[in-house]
């Protein structure tokens, strides 16, 4: 139970041009659970690693609890960490390596035993507390080392890519299982990952990272319908973020963006905002399909170019102007290549970005 | 240990296949070294099995007619033979130890640290063995009786060490390297210190390789000749003493001698060979 304060914290690795973490600053609550999300060398595992202890900041502090953490080894910092390699220990029995952590403490045998058993319930290890890890699958291997963690009841719990070694569907389930188990064990938590599923699923708050910086933290839906910027609308959601480069037309307090051609009312944070061209942000399920009949104020024609039936729902891949977008609709919606579409985006979903740098207009 | 035998075995199945079409004269040659190799020391083994009469005979055997330990006891039974036994078990113990509690750390280092000069310093290892024992050996002759070392189980121990720590350091770093870092910082934050990770986590993972490492160390001292005749005058070793008396010793004396100095060396690297090949391909790489 303890907060999380990362102050200003950089880290360039010896040999390495660029910083991994350059001066970031996050808070993490107590008994929260944080995604660190980002493509792979965003700094996300580096900035856990400092966390843990594994990876010494060349700037900046970390406090765990209200304790400055930042020049003790890991062993002194109330941490338990699940990596993604799984690490147990290929000589110990199951058994042993989930009471690695308390014999290293010290506690009563007995102590040790009902705790160990415990962890091993909460996880559906107990028939294999006698085998070794060679003798497990990968999944019962990860399994291992979340109950070697939770056991030590640490103030944090830190994963590094948890399920990125396991095959998709084992993944899914263990996604599912894993919610559950933190939603009771209520420890402070960082979780890092690439995949935004896990990131939206898990999260009580998403830190989305890029190049060694933080581009937005926030609650999971906030992230996917408000994206600060660009790249976090295209990295989170399947599909990416639809983004439009549109061109601005202002009259006397309006204002128009113009698409293939079409013109689409705009709010009036755009008429002051100046940009003679703007990004427009819009998810492929904010968008409404029908076949085209007439122009409307609020809506653009778009030629269909691909139909992917995915049983759910049907993407559709559709052009306009020379601009390419997705949308999504519903199974029955019946639609052929080369037909022409009417777009009608929800107009309180669009986001607004300049194209200088992708950030995000404020409305 | 898996990833290194992995390597080994892919290695084996790679090259005959791109090799395919004109891999006969490969096995040809194979062949031929083996027999190279392997005939002598068949003769030697039959010859130290037989009776002394029968090695004294013409023309040789190509197989044992009579088996029997005639031979072996007979030099057994030699003056000097059993303590210079001694002496070389002693000496080959010795060096193992002080080896492997003086290379094993040095072999973690080179795997677990990223240092400046750290490949230069791999190839500094390798380089003391470039020196020939003969330049070393007078010198260090002349340092241990000064030293009160001289003729000593110990004097020649310490010179061993300093050629089998070569082996010793390169080998261990490559069975270091196969133990996962992670598994370490594991237990780092389940409560340990680096040293208390390394004695609980990736000691116990790395002593099989270790072991391999320390009985080719015990090999190398078995074998080694020169810097123990040089050293030794009442204390010899094994292959010392049988260098001394070799030249006016009879037949059944050579045989029997040759064949116990050979056959522990056989075992040993038979037993080793993966770990033999592993740490060669790690060096050329």
């Amino acid at each position: 139970m303890a907060e999380i304060l990362i102050e200003r914290i950089s880290k360039t690795y010896a040999g390495g041009k660029t910083p991994a973490v350059d001066d970031v600053s996050l808070t993490i609550r107590d008994r929260e659970f944080m995604v660190l999300l980002g493509p792979s060398g965003c700094g996300k595992t580096t900035l856990l690693r400092m966390v843990a202890g594994l990876e010494y900041p060349d700037a900046g502090r970390v406090l765990i609890g209200d304790h400055d953490v930042t020049d003790l080894p890991p062993r002194k910092r109330h941490i338990a960490m699940v990596f993604q390699s799984y690490a147990v220990f290929p000589h110990m029995t199951v058994l042993d390596n989930i009471g690695f952590g308390l014999k290293m403490q010290h506690r009563p045998p007995g102590e040790i035993k009902s705790r160990v058993e415990k962890a091993a319930g909460l996880l559906q290890l107990e028939p294999y507390l006698g085998r070794f890890p060679a003798q497990l699958s990968g999944g019962q291997r990860q399994r291992v080392a979340v109950a070697r963690a939770i056991v030590m009841e640490p103030a944090v719990l830190l994963m590094d890519e948890p399920l990125s070694n396991l095959d998709a569907l084992l993944r899914l389930q263990f996604r599912a299982e894993l919610k559950k188990l933190v939603q009771e064990i209520q420890t402070t938590t960082i979780y890092v990952t690439h995949d935004q599923v896990e990131a939206l699923s898990l999260g009580d708050r998403i830190a989305v990272m890029r190049s060694g910086h933080i581009l937005q933290v926030d609650r999971p839906m906030t992230v996917y319908d408000h994206p600060a910027t660009e790249f976090v609308g295209s990295f989170i959601g399947n599909p990416p973020m639809n983004f439009l480069r549109v061109g601005v037309s202002r009259g006397d307090g309006f204002a128009r963006v113009a698409i293939g051609g079409q013109n689409l009312q705009a709010p009036p944070a755009i008429a002051n905002s100046g940009d003679s061209d703007v990004l427009m942000g819009i998810r492929a399920e904010y968008i409404q399909a029908s076949h085209a009949n007439g122009p409307t104020p609020d809506g653009f024609e778009a030629d269909a170019l691909v139909v992917e039936p995915l049983g759910s729902h049907l993407l559709i891949t559709a052009s306009v102007g020379d601009q390419l977008l997705k949308v999504v609709t519903r199974a029955d919606f019946d639609v052929q290549p080369g037909q022409r579409l009417h777009l009608q985006p929800e107009i309180d979903k669009i986001r607004w970005l300049r194209t200088s740098d992708g950030m995000v207009i404020g409305v | 240990m898996a990833t290194s035998s992995a390597a080994v075995q892919g290695v084996a199945i790679a090259t005959p296949q791109r090799h395919a079409p004109n891999r006969w004269p490969l096995y040809v040659m194979a062949v031929v070294l083996t027999l190279f190799f392997i005939l002598p020391i068949y003769l030697i083994a039959i010859a130290a099995i037989s009776t002394p009469a029968e090695i004294s005979a013409f023309p040789k055997a190509l197989y044992p007619r009579q088996i029997s330990l005639d031979t072996l006891l007979f030099f057994l039974r030699f003056p000097g033979v059993v303590p210079s036994m001694i002496n070389s078990v002693a000496v080959a113990l010795l060096t193992l130890v002080l080896s492997t509690t003086i290379g094993a750390p040095a072999g973690y280092g080179l795997a677990r640290f990223v240092f400046r000069g750290r490949d230069a310093f791999k190839m500094l290892i390798l380089i003391t063995r470039a020196f020939p024992i003969a330049i070393l050996a007078v010198p260090l002759a002349v340092s241990f009786i000064n030293w009160n070392l001289y003729d000593t189980v110990l004097a020649v121990a310490l010179v061993h060490t300093t050629l089998a720590l070569p082996t010793t350091v390169l080998i261990t770093s490559s069975i270091f390297l196969a133990v996962p870092y992670d598994l370490e910082e594991a237990a780092w934050t389940l409560g340990c210190t680096p040293i208390g990770a390394f004695t609980r986590v990736a000691l116990p993972l790395a002593i099989p390789g270790i072991a391999a490492a320390s009985i080719f160390t015990f090999v190398l001292s078995w074998n080694e000749v020169f810097a123990a005749s040089i050293l030794t005058v009442q204390n010899r070793t094994l292959p010392a003493q049988m260098l001394s008396t070799l030249s006016n010793s009879p037949l059944p004396y050579r045989f029997a001698g040759g064949f116990v100095l050979i056959v522990p060396s056989l075992v040993f690297i038979f037993l080793i060979r993966r770990y033999l090949l592993s740490m060669w391909g790690r060096v050329v790489k």
